[in-house]
Formats: C-alpha cells, sequence, structure tokens
C-alpha cells in the first residue's frame, strides 16, 4: 500500500474534522458539564412516571432555569440540572418538599453533587498542564529512545488525536467532565503506544535497508508490516470499551464514547499520520546530514 | 508426542481453573477461607455508594492558612468522623488549602457534611464579655440529662474542664457570686456560651464553681446535645472551613454500576478470547490462557496493596486487557513473519518474542508516562484510574513476554503438530 505518496489525503481528511470541530467550537462552544461550570445535580428516586410539568412546581422555587431530564430504567427518576451553587439548606429543602410530596426516604435521593465554580477553572488549568506534561515526557523519551524528529512527528500525531476527540465534543454537543480529562490522557497514551510500534519498525528497517531504498518505500513497507498489529489492537480494544458502553451505567458511557472515539483516531492518526509526517520533514534534511 | 510436556501443560491449565475458580466464587479448606476476590476488594465511592466532599479553608482576614493549621484541621475532622463510625474514612489534605474527605456507605449526606465542616469553636464568655474558657480547655464532654428543681428532665452536655479550665471558671464565678442575686435575669451574673459566633445559652451563675464541673443547657433534645458533646470532643477547626465540592452517590446506584460493568466487562473479554483464537490459532489460545492469568494478576494485586476500585478504574481495567492482548499480537505478528520467511518454528518463536521486546517496551514506557502524569496531578477517581492502568500495563507485559512464552513453548514441546498453519503462518 503506498500511504506516503497520498499524505495529502490523509492529512486533508484529518484537518477536515478538526476545521468543522473548530467551527462548532465558534459556533456553538464546548458543552461544559458542571465539573467546569460550576453547579448543583440532583437525582432523585420518585418510583413512579412523573411530567416535567410537575417537578418545575418544586424547582422553578429555586431557579426556572435548572433542566429537568429523565433518568434510571423506567424513566422513574428525575435529574435536576442547576447552574447555581445552591447552599446546603437549599438543597436539603428541595429534596423534602420531593419527600413531602412523592412520600420518599432518605434512601431514594439517588445521588447528588454540587461543584463550586473554583473547582471548574483548576481543573481547565489541570487539564491543560496534565497534557502539557505528559506530551514533554514522551518527547523526551522519545528523543532518548529514538530521535527528535520521530518525537515531534510522534507528538503531533497526539495533537491530532486530541483535536479530533475535542471535533467530536463539539459537533455532538456531549458534556465534558472531569472523567473527560482522564479519557483524554489515555487516549495520549494508547495512541503513542500504536505510534511507537510503527516507529520501531522504521527503525529496524532503517538498519537492514541501509540506503537501498527511498524514505517513502522505508516508511509504507514499516507500516504495511505493522497494520495488521495496529489493526487488531483497536479492534480488541474497541470490543471492551464498547462493551462498556452499550452495557454500562450512564456515569461509564461518558468515559467510554471519548475513547471509543480516540482509539479510531489513534489508529488512524498512527497509521496514517505519524509515519508520513516523519518521511516528509526526513526528506527536507540537506543529504550527509541524517543516516536515513 | 511428547507426554511429560503434555502431562506439564495439562497439570498447568488446571491449576490456572481451579484457581480462576476460587477467585470467583471462594474456597475452604480446613480452617482456611479464601474469599471470593470480588468481596476482597475494596470499592471506590462511585461503585460502593458514599458522600464525597472538598472543603476549602476560608481563612478570616489577616489570617493566613498555614500548613500547621491544615494538619490540625484534618485531625479534627478525623476525631468527627471517627465519632460517626464510618468504616474506611479517607480523609486527606489536597493541595495548599483543601481537605478531601470521602466517607463510604453514608446515606445522609447533609448532616454529615454539617458535623464535618462546623468549626465549633466553644467560647464561655465573663460577663463583660471576657473570653473565660474555650473548647480547648475542655477534657471531656458529654450529654446527659439533667433533673431540674421542678422534675423535668433536661438534656444538657455536661463538660469536664482541665485545670487551667477549672482555674479562670472557679476565679469568674467566685467573682459573679459576690455580685448581689436579685429576682430576675442579671445579665452581670450570667456566663455565655457560644458556638462559632452563636450564643447557645447565658445562663445566671447559681454557685461558686471549682470542681471543673460546668454544664451547657438550652438544647433542644438529647440527639444535639450528642452531636455538641462529640463536636467540642473533636476540638474546633483552626480555620473555618467552606465545601466547594460534594458529590454523593447512593448505595444502589452504586450496586447497578458494579454490576452492570462487570456483566460487560466479562461479555467484552468473551469476545476478545474467540477473536484472538479465530484469528491467531494456537497461539490465540495461549494468548486467551494469558489472559486469564493476566486478570488474575490484575485483581490479586489491587486486593494486596488495598486500592480502591472505581467506575472508571474498571474502564482502565478492560484498555489494559485490549492493550494486554496487544504485546500479545505484536509478539504472534513477528512469529507469522518469522514463519514466512522460513525459520522453523521453535527458532521463529524465539526471534518473535526478541524481537518484540524491544516494541513492547518503548510502547509501554511512553503509556506508562501518561499514567504516572495522571496520578500525580488528578484526584480522586481519576487516580484510582491511572493506579489501575498502571497496574495493568506492568502485569500485561509481563504475562506477554513471560507467561505467553511459557506456555507457547510448552505446547509446542508436546511436539502434538509441525502444522505451522496452526501458528498463523
Amino acid at each position: 500500500m503506498k500511504i506516503v505518496e497520498k499524505s495529502r489525503l490523509w492529512f486533508g481528511l484529518s484537518g477536515l474534522v478538526i476545521l468543522v470541530g473548530l467551527v462548532f467550537v465558534m459556533i456553538t462552544g464546548l458543552n461544559l458539564g458542571i465539573d467546569f461550570t460550576g453547579g448543583t445535580i440532583i437525582q432523585i428516586d420518585l418510583g413512579k412516571s412523573f411530567t416535567t410539568q410537575e417537578i418545575r412546581e418544586i424547582t422553578d422555587q429555586f431557579d426556572e432555569e435548572a433542566a429537568i431530564t429523565y433518568a434510571g430504567e423506567n424513566r422513574t427518576q428525575v435529574q435536576v440540572k442547576t447552574k447555581l451553587d445552591l447552599s446546603e439548606a437549599e438543597r436539603a429543602e428541595i429534596f423534602n418538599k420531593f419527600r413531602e410530596k412523592y412520600n420518599l426516604d432518605a434512601e431514594d435521593l439517588v445521588s447528588m453533587q454540587k461543584v463550586g465554580p473554583v473547582i471548574g477553572q483548576q481543573l481547565k488549568k489541570q487539564a491543560f498542564i496534565s497534557l502539557a506534561v505528559a506530551a514533554v515526557g514522551m518527547l523526551m523519551y522519545i528523543t532518548y529512545r529514538f530521535e527528535f524528529k520521530f518525537g515531534i512527528a510522534a507528538t503531533t500525531a497526539l495533537l491530532h488525536d486530541v483535536l479530533v476527540v475535542l471535533a467530536v465534543y463539539a459537533i455532538l454537543q456531549i458534556p465534558i467532565n472531569t472523567s473527560f480529562i482522564a479519557a483524554m490522557l489515555t487516549i495520549v497514551g494508547y495512541s503513542i503506544n500504536a505510534t511507537i510500534v510503527v516507529f520501531d519498525r522504521i527503525r529496524e528497517n532503517r538498519g537492514l535497508f541501509k540506503k537501498k531504498a527511498s524514505l517513502a518505500e522505508l516508511v509504507n513497507t514499516s507500516i504495511n508490516q505493522t497494520i495488521a498489529r495496529s489493526v487488531n489492537t483497536s479492534f480488541t480494544t474497541l470490543m471492551t470499551i464498547s462493551m462498556i458502553y452499550l452495557l454500562g451505567v450512564s456515569a461509564i458511557k461518558e468515559f467510554a464514547l471519548p475513547l471509543m472515539v480516540g482509539i479510531l483516531s489513534g489508529t488512524y492518526s498512527s497509521i496514517l499520520i505519524a509515519g508520513p509526517l516523519w518521511a516528509m520533514w526526513k526528506g527536507k534534511e540537506k543529504p550527509g546530514k541524517g543516516r536515513a | 508426542m511428547n507426554l511429560k510436556r503434555t502431562v506439564i501443560f495439562t497439570v498447568v491449565v488446571l491449576i490456572i481453573g481451579l484457581s480462576a475458580y476460587i477467585l470467583s466464587y471462594g474456597a475452604s479448606m480446613g480452617s482456611y477461607d479464601v474469599i471470593p476476590v470480588r468481596d476482597a476488594i475494596k470499592y471506590g465511592l462511585d461503585l460502593r455508594g458514599g458522600v464525597y466532599v472538598v472543603l476549602e479553608a476560608k481563612p478570616r482576614e489577616g489570617v493566613v492558612v498555614s500548613d500547621e493549621m491544615l494538619s490540625r484541621a484534618v485531625a479534627t475532622i478525623r476525631n468527627r468522623v471517627d465519632a460517626l463510625g464510618v468504616s474506611e474514612p479517607v480523609i486527606a489534605r489536597q493541595g495548599e488549602n483543601r481537605i478531601r474527605i470521602e466517607l463510604p456507605d453514608i446515606t445522609d449526606s447533609q448532616s454529615a457534611v454539617e458535623m464535618i465542616g462546623k468549626t465549633a469553636q466553644l467560647r464561655f464568655l465573663g460577663p463583660d464579655g471576657e473570653v473565660v474558657l474555650t473548647g480547648d480547655n475542655v477534657r471531656n464532654a458529654e450529654a446527659v440529662y439533667q433533673t431540674e428543681p421542678s422534675g423535668f428532665k433536661e438534656p444538657v452536655v455536661a463538660l469536664e474542664l482541665d485545670s487551667e479550665g477549672a482555674k479562670s471558671f472557679a476565679d469568674v464565678t467566685g467573682v459573679i457570686m459576690e455580685i448581689e442575686d436579685v429576682p430576675g435575669y442579671q445579665p452581670e451574673r450570667s456566663i455565655s456560651i457560644v458556638l462559632d459566633e452563636e450564643v447557645i445559652s447565658a445562663p445566671e451563675v447559681q454557685a461558686h464553681i471549682t470542681d471543673g464541673k460546668a454544664v451547657i443547657n438550652g438544647m433542644p433534645s438529647i440527639e444535639a446535645a450528642a452531636e455538641l458533646a462529640t463536636l467540642i470532643k473533636a476540638g474546633a477547626l483552626p480555620v473555618d472551613m467552606e465545601a466547594v465540592e460534594i458529590r454523593t452517590v447512593g448505595p444502589t446506584l452504586g450496586a447497578n454500576s458494579l454490576e452492570r460493568s462487570v456483566r460487560a466487562g466479562f461479555i467484552g473479554i468473551m469476545l476478545v478470547m474467540v477473536f484472538m483464537a479465530l484469528y491467531y490459532r494456537l497461539p490465540g489460545l495461549v494468548a486467551s490462557l494469558s489472559l486469564v492469568i493476566y486478570i488474575m494478576i490484575v485483581l490479586l494485586v489491587l486486593v494486596s496493596i488495598n486500592a480502591a476500585l472505581t467506575l472508571p478504574g474498571i474502564a482502565g481495567l478492560l484498555l489494559s486487557i485490549g492493550m494486554a492482548v496487544d504485546a500479545n499480537v505484536i509478539i504472534f505478528e513477528r512469529l507469522k513473519e518469522e514463519l514466512r520467511n522460513g525459520k522453523s518454528l521453535r527458532p521463529a518463536i524465539d526471534a518473535g518474542f526478541k524481537r518484540a521486546f524491544r516494541t513492547i517496551l518503548d510502547a509501554n514506557v511512553t503509556t506508562l508516562i501518561a499514567a504516572a502524569v495522571l496520578f500525580y496531578l488528578g484526584a480522586g477517581p481519576i487516580q484510582g484510574f491511572a493506579v489501575t492502568l498502571t497496574i495493568g500495563i506492568l502485569s500485561s507485559m509481563f504475562t506477554a513476554i513471560v507467561i505467553t512464552k511459557m506456555l507457547l513453548k510448552l505446547v509446542v514441546g508436546m511436539n502434538i503438530t509441525r502444522n505451522t498453519k496452526l501458528f498463523g503462518a
């Protein structure tokens, strides 16, 4: 398969997805969850079906803009989401009103989350720092084990995956929460893993081929030799993660979805972006400087 | 067919099967009981249900939150939590001015948060507003009923003071007793009991108290008295704290999450095994066997380091299963290549493992870097995820490089077949 020769196509496809994502970010913005915006989520099991109208009778007294959604397997649970940072007393009052109206026990409070506005700001900072630290750490390791240009090509592939996942989040308007950061870093780890396998092969073949083959041939051969592994690994990983997505509870779905997108993007970038990028950059070297 | 190796292989398979059975269902041998791993593992709040609170220090103007202050606050909160009788609580400092508290199995989050976050600064003020004693002077506090002259039983908090507190209390009550007692309430003869700027009661002094025993009355109920006694005994927080993050998970939601994740994981693993066997034939079957060992190792490590399994942790584990298979895939692809290049089976296996080792090492170290960053910069459930991911990566390298190799050589040594097609060639 000629992969390096079609670099423009691969780069173009990725660029398109990222561009569309960027447009969405600018127009609709990212759907930040309460971990970032701050606010309160209360989920209560009412034990019977209900209409949002009757829920509003209670919640409007606190926040008329609160979002009411159905939850639970039989849609008997209500989730009240507000951007307000409700106080202890206000939260207690809301639940007590539900208790009176629907005759509930203390245990029917399925879950309650409150996040102060400071937390979100710090989380954003934390996310950026984590990603940057991880990227620099990987760049250093790859430079040590391979060479600097491999490192740059690999981190570029990473950046690509992060942007693609972010684009999918912007386009589908999936809420972004703490688990998103963990998912992003896992994707980064996964994608680099896949890229390294390809680069490792290039490193090995470079010794075997000496100067007999062109850069493009070297990269194409290496990619073709590792493609079965790349595809099979992604396939098995997707198997376990998609089961979690299909059968798991909603809290884990939020985590599994970006992982699935990331695994696909990571596979794509390790096969079609990282190698060609390296070949392109390496090809610009003045003769006699590098070895390949 | 090599009988000896066939016997060894059969024994190994039986041992793996037996271990898997014991881990899943437990066993009892004589006086030894092995509990199923599902019961031995510690679960995070999201799977167990409970309360997660982050408190932030809100110092009054001009006060700087010191390291020592926060450490004392942690100690105080630990005392209070212990009084609540919560099993396996986590109370830890987070950053410069926060404390993270995890209380498993608690359903009434409201009152727990209230109890933990209260400053509980107790002061006794004399008639002129001077501080007679503080909560620090209290050696013991308990809720009791005090019988009034009218026969009414009033709930109170009985305090036992230390020598310093007893002395200043004796001094003040002595001075007050010299003021003439006239009918009606006399503020100049009373001592105010103040908790966090709120006056609980301000009784008039009836006697010169020298035995270091004081009483707080004005309690609405014996429960309220007991709560206050606990707070006083645990000591006041050295700084006001505010809850900036609260998360509670009901016990049913937690149990449901666990059950469904385990089921999803089980199906996922089965699919992976079927795929491996179909695609890589004999080595694929061997890899599936290693995968069982891999899962056992990860679970046992989790139990032995007492790490809490969280919901993202389960996802991390399943992800690492996908990656555990990866190490095998890299090896088997190499093996196939070596076979295609005309090597015979045994040299091909050796070469395949040797060449794949470097790839696996480099690929996994980079993933470990991401996991390490997550561990140091993340908090709570995210850290749990980083821990399971790390354990997963290390165990997967071990099983792929050591166990798969051993089993594969054993299978080849059995001399059942020399058909390289069974090895995917």
